[in-house]
């Protein structure tokens, strides 16, 4: 049930892009149609679901104070977490090669969806942000890994949204300075007053 | 006039430290070729800071040193990166910057430390730093790298300073935490006060606020988007 709270929060309350701004470069630029809009969402859950508890369990047993005990008493005082940063970042890099990898060899139809998406993935505010805030808020195994799922949701459903507002946006007549970045920044902060109404939600 | 041509003659040989180039290099950025509002780069992390001046003036200053710094070491590194693992040696140059940033706010300023969180972390996929040490620092000198990451830096700063001056004053009725709104309603001897407007604060006040910015600056830019 906890954990079931946690995922309507991560999706719903705490959405990446409409409460956190993560992920808005990508947001953004790859929002103009639906479909491309659904392939780098799905990478975005895929890469989040993978790479949260991944960097946890780094976090875990690396970089802790204390967390190399297991490798030798001596080391009990070692404290790592300034590495922080430049570890996860790191990760997520590779992560990000090995999943392009495994999918391009077990799953070539889905390579052929994600494909260029999942380079671009690895720069992408949302994926560092959702690792920082699963080791500030020190959860567990079960919650990063559910929290990653339910944040890449979030972003998910944020992009479609976006996207199917944007394709009907072509028939509209906006002023000039405003065509472009300017309505679709307009637009999300509406979908975020629609998004604050969850907030309502007592879980 | 003439110690001007004098020195024009002189710039053939060596360029002047600020020749009309480099001004470029920083002015450009600024308004016609801003970061935020004309690229659409950089709007991952920053917005999130913008409740405030204060707040928004330390992740400036941060990411004018991030940029400036790591053009600079990516342009001395240049000819030695081979192309095919330079997005990894971005990365870490940027990570290990940012890793220095973060360890001096904690040191030196906890509460701030505290209030910007993750945000200082994300300055590493901040599209614009990532995007002129591939467009820029990796095909020129360091002087000039670090002037273009300065003017960058710069365009992207005035930008989410503008948005949090805004914020913070609808939102909270104050500017770098003087109180405006009580010392306008104190000025007519306190016979009314100004509401707040609690939308500024939350994350949606940011979105509104840029896309009008945007606006105004793209009208006078005469910019359109296609």
């Amino acid at each position: 049930m906890e954990l079931f709270s946690l995922a309507i929060r991560s999706i719903f309350i705490d959405n990446m892009v409409f409460a956190y701004f993560l992920g808005m470069c990508s947001f953004l630029a790859v929002s103009k149609k639906v479909s491309t809009a659904l392939g780098l969402g799905a990478a975005v859950i895929f890469v989040l679901t993978v790479t949260v508890p991944v960097n946890w369990l780094l976090n875990e047993f690396v970089l802790k104070e204390g967390a190399l005990t297991w490798a030798s008493a001596s080391l009990a005082g070692v404290d790592l977490t300034f590495l922080r940063f430049i570890m996860f970042i790191a990760i997520i890099a590779a992560m990000v090669q090995l999943v392009e990898m495994v999918v391009e060899k077990f799953a070539p139809a889905l390579y052929g969806a994600l494909g260029i998406f999942l380079p671009l993935i690895a720069v992408n505010c949302a994926i560092l942000g959702g690792s920082l805030f699963m080791a500030q808020r020190d959860y567990t195994l079960a919650e990063s890994a559910v929290y990653g799922f339910g944040s890449g949701t979030g972003f998910f459903l944020a992009i479609v949204a976006l996207a199917a507002i944007r394709e009907k946006l072509k028939y509209s007549n906006v002023p000039n300075g405003l065509k472009g970045l300017g309505i679709t920044m307009l637009l999300t902060g509406l979908m975020g007053i629609a998004f604050m109404s969850f907030m309502g939600i007592d879980l | 006039m003439s110690t001007e041509t004098a020195e024009v003659k002189e710039t053939k040989a060596s360029e002047a430290l600020f020749s009309k180039r480099r001004k470029k290099l920083i002015s450009d950025p600024l308004i016609d070729d801003n970061p935020i509002t004309i690229q659409v780069l950089g709007i991952c992390s920053a917005l999130a800071v913008t409740t405030q001046m204060q707040p928004t003036l330390v992740m400036a200053i941060s990411v004018i040193f991030v940029m400036v710094m790591a053009n600079l070491t990516i342009s001395l590194l240049r000819n030695t990166i081979p192309s095919r693992v330079r997005i990894i040696v971005q990365l870490a140059v940027v990570a290990s910057l940012v890793t220095l940033v973060n360890e001096i706010l904690k040191a030196f300023a906890y509460d701030m430390y505290k209030e910007l969180s993750v945000f200082v972390g994300l300055i590493i996929t901040n599209c614009i730093v990532m995007g002129r040490l591939e467009a820029f620092a990796l095909g020129n000198k360091p002087y000039d790298s670090v002037l273009d990451g300065f003017g960058s830096a710069l365009g992207y700063s005035w930008i989410i300073l503008a948005v949090a001056f805004f914020r913070e004053l609808l939102g909270s009725g104050s500017v770098f935490g003087v109180e405006i709104y009580d010392g306008i309603s104190s000025l007519f001897g306190g016979e009314f006060s100004l509401a707040t407007n609690g939308l500024m604060v939350s994350p949606v006040g940011a979105f509104i606020i840029l896309g009008l910015i945007i606006w105004v600056q793209r009208t006078k830019t005469g910019y359109v988007e296609h």
